[in-house]
């Protein structure tokens, strides 16, 4: 047994709102450069839908992930190693901007400076590829909340297949539609398809956290990651030529802050925790003949933190005693392996992700209220899981390889908490023949209810922050102490952002420690009184900022 | 002047290529990278890209073949003049003609494709040029030969010998001085290839992956202790924007 610590997400999308506030931020954080306008690390999707990019779910198409050989052996489905050495020259399926889309921004300039007319001056849109004038004809979120399902509802690969494999139809029809929203990121794999298509070995995963990163120095832009992951989250960044992906925003992992996206995440849906898995194991639980069993097979991999023979190897792994704790506490262990109702994404892929979702109730809730039913009264649920097979047949596609049976388990699980909590709260004794229809106990239920209603910032996010006496080893650190308030800073002459840069994770650290919750101008100590435009963050008016207002003068 | 093009030149282009290498791998990592344009059109270069490519290592086999191994060791197996010179121009026709052909199709590809034609750089234009002289003025050796003096020049009795002697450092300058005018500007437009390479897209040839073939799937690595992304040079973190266009209407 060979202990190894992963970050997880888990995401509750019954709660997502399909706000986007994720993907905005993040966008904000990581991707606002040139290069990456078409890049999106945190997308939410809505389902039924195409994705983004187009079909990526297609991989007959696009020829991601993994696949088993004649012997039962994982091969890449894009082919092996020297098929890929051959396939350098011109990458034979990678996405082109148009299955992702043309990004654009529009002449915002033209309506200040359009000349006096008749006509009001619009801004036009002007793509970013080329600078050119463009026509809007499809984003990263086109098909948002359905629009356009009805022509183009059939387009989703997992409708397509579900249409062929089921007897009744998945329809478009406004009163029988079914939808929700699926926020992604890139998964972190235990068995990453992208850093084993990658030639140059760039691609990594970090021994401490399972973080999966792209070496920028040691990517040549081979691009055979692109090809490689299934859920398309490697992006090729064409101003510099290397891959880029969702950084699990490490600077922040590293000091026990939560992810961007889940920071900002409006409906709190998201949860972040370690698990413990058998790194050993993971070759031959991704190899696993049946499609359908990957899942059990995934959750066989990772381990019971509280297992004193688990904790007893972790020790022996130099995995610190904190993470062990972090690992005890961790609510998406709890979720995906004790009360077992994350599921991930696609397991059929065989790159066993580590971003898990609950799958969504809300779909069978809305239809049974929308009939008149009672929709919080568990035989109702019940009986509306077992005979609503498309919207479970649906999502049975996207986490179980298509076993609606372990999704249906799972919805009853929520359906039961639904109804049992609405017992609580009405002030009726707890009904626990409920749980005990799902399998679980009743106190197991309220703790499941605790974390998934009222889901405390402190139970959401378990995050363990990276070691001190590892702290040369962190990412951002070198030996370097010369960051804001440590030791060896010096004092430049020129404001906040001149010299060196400020190591990433002590910055967001500070900046969100200190800067984002004060009043005051920001800056060091040293620098009061010397605020000049670069290093002004907008709070107060500093002295000799700006010119002396005069008595009575308009303010401009 | 013999001396300072076949003796001086040739060592000094090959310290620029070393120490070029040394110097880019030491300090632009970041920029060593093959700059793919597939994001932004795949059609042509999935016809043209692998013709280059192809033809080029090609090309190379076959001037490792010609000048490095000695005439007399052919001889030794058995191989006539009239065999290995009918080889030589057959395969290595083929392969040029293939290589320009892909080139061909790469630089139309360059200059109509809109957004490709925006990404290509001011170097990128010079390297096309320079590399597409010492292809064309290669194949011009090899089709001279063919259809103007019958067996045409025997370059296994002069260049060979002199490029071999430039490894013993007692460069055989007369040799050389005695092939015609072709080989002499071919030789001299591949040096000057030789010199912009390491400062020029070209260099991701140095890193094929070769090692691809041999490495394990799944790459651990604990946290980088080097913290690269702190380095002052942050490229990759330029503005979004247009400035494409803006620089090239200005």
């Amino acid at each position: 047994m060979r202990v190894m610590a992963q970050m997880g997400m888990v995401m509750n999308l019954d709660k997502c709102i399909g706000c986007h506030t994720c993907s905005v931020t993040c966008k904000q954080a990581w991707t606002n450069r040139a290069g990456t306008e078409y890049v999106w690390f945190n997308n939410v999707e809505t389902r039924p839908g195409q994705g983004y990019p187009r079909r990526y779910e297609d991989q007959e198409k696009w020829r991601g992930g993994w696949t088993l050989n004649k012997r039962g052996r994982l091969k890449l489905k894009g082919g092996g190693r020297l098929r890929k050495m051959l396939g350098l020259f011109a990458s034979p399926v990678q996405p082109e901007l148009k299955d992702y889309y043309e990004p654009w921004t529009y002449d915002y300039k033209n309506l200040v400076d359009a000349p006096l007319g008749d006509d009001f001056p619009v801004a036009r849109p002007k793509s970013l590829i080329t600078g050119e004038d463009t026509k809007v004809t499809w984003s990263a979120n086109w098909d948002d909340n359905l629009a356009g399902t009805s022509e183009m509802g059939h387009l989703d690969p997992l409708v397509e297949k579900v249409r062929r494999e089921s007897a009744d139809k998945i329809k478009f029809e406004f009163e029988q539609t079914f939808m929700f929203y699926l926020p992604r990121i890139c998964e972190h794999c235990l068995n990453p398809s992208c850093m084993a298509s990658c030639p140059s070995g760039a691609i990594y995963k970090r021994v401490e956290d399972g973080i999966v990163l792209v070496d920028q120095d040691k990517c040549r832009g081979w691009r055979q990651c692109v090809t490689g992951c299934p859920y398309k989250k490697i992006y090729f960044n064409h101003k510099t030529g290397k891959a880029e992906k969702c950084t699990f925003c490490y600077p922040r992992v590293e000091v026990g802050l939560p992810t961007v996206c889940s920071e900002t995440c409006v409906g709190r849906l998201r949860y972040l925790g370690l698990f413990l898995y058998d790194a050993d194991k993971v070759t031959e639980a991704a190899s696993v003949p049946e499609d359908r069993d990957l899942y059990q097979a995934q959750l066989d991999v990772l381990l019971d933190p509280n297992d004193p023979a688990v904790v007893a190897a972790a020790r022996e792994q130099e995995i610190p005693d904190d993470w062990i704790d972090a690992a005890q506490r961790s609510p998406v262990y709890a979720l995906a392996k004790v009360y077992r109702i994350a599921l991930p994404l696609h397991p059929e892929y065989r790159t066993m992700p580590m971003v898990w979702y609950v799958p969504p109730l809300s779909p069978i809730v809305d239809l049974l209220r929308d009939q008149g039913h009672d929709a919080e009264d568990h035989g109702n649920l019940f009986g509306a899981i077992d005979e609503l097979r498309i919207p479970v047949e649906y999502l049975a596609e996207l986490f179980t390889a298509g076993d609606t049976d372990m999704v249906t388990g799972v919805l009853k699980k929520l359906a039961a908490m639904r109804s049992y909590m609405r017992g609580i709260s009405l002030g009726n004794d707890p009904d626990d023949s409920i749980p005990e229809a799902v399998g679980m106990e009743g106190e197991t239920m309220y703790e499941m209810y605790r974390l998934m209603a009222i889901a405390k910032y402190e139970e959401r996010y378990v995050i363990p922050k990276a070691h001190v006496e590892q702290a040369h080893d962190l990412e951002e650190m070198g030996c370097s102490l010369d960051y804001d308030g440590g030791p060896g800073m010096q004092d430049s002459p020129f404001g906040e952002a001149s010299g060196v840069p400020t190591p990433v994770a002590v910055e967001t650290f500070h900046a969100l420690q200190q800067r984002q919750t004060s009043d005051a101008p920001g800056g060091r100590e040293t620098l009061r009184g010397r605020v000049n435009l670069l290093n002004w963050d907008g709070n107060g008016v500093p002295e000799g900022m700006f010119p002396d207002r005069q008595d009575g003068e308009e303010p401009r | 002047m013999d001396v300072l093009l076949w003796g001086i030149a040739p060592y000094v282009a090959m310290a620029v290529l070393i120490g070029g290498l040394i110097w880019r791998y030491r300090y632009d990592q970041f920029g060593w990278t093959t700059r793919s344009s597939q994001l932004y059109e795949s059609r042509l270069l999935r016809i043209g890209s692998p013709l280059f490519h192809f033809g080029i290592l090609a090309v190379v086999a076959g001037h490792f073949f010609g000048l490095v191994i000695p005439m007399s060791w052919t001889e030794a197996v058995g191989m006539s003049q009239d065999f290995y010179h009918f080889n030589a121009l057959f395969v290595g026709g083929v392969a040029g003609i293939g290589t320009l052909g892909g080139m061909a199709i790469l630089i139309y590809r360059r200059r109509k494709i809109g957004p490709v034609f925006m990404a290509t750089t001011r170097n990128d234009k010079m390297m096309y040029v320079v590399l597409a002289a010492a292809i064309v003025f290669g194949l011009w050796t090899t089709l001279a030969s063919v259809f103007l003096g019958g067996h045409g020049h025997n370059y296994r009795e002069t260049v060979a010998p002199w490029f071999r002697s430039l490894f013993i450092l007692q460069p055989d300058i007369a040799s050389m001085a005695a092939a015609p005018f072709s080989f002499h500007l071919h030789t001299l437009v591949g040096m000057l290839l030789f010199v912009i390479w390491p400062f020029t897209r070209l260099v991701h040839a140095f890193t094929a992956p070769l090692h691809y073939l041999f490495r394990p799937y799944i790459v651990y690595r604990s946290r980088d202790r080097r913290g690269s992304s702190s380095s002052p040079t942050r490229r990759g973190w330029a503005p979004v924007g247009t400035r494409d266009r803006d620089n090239r209407t200005r």
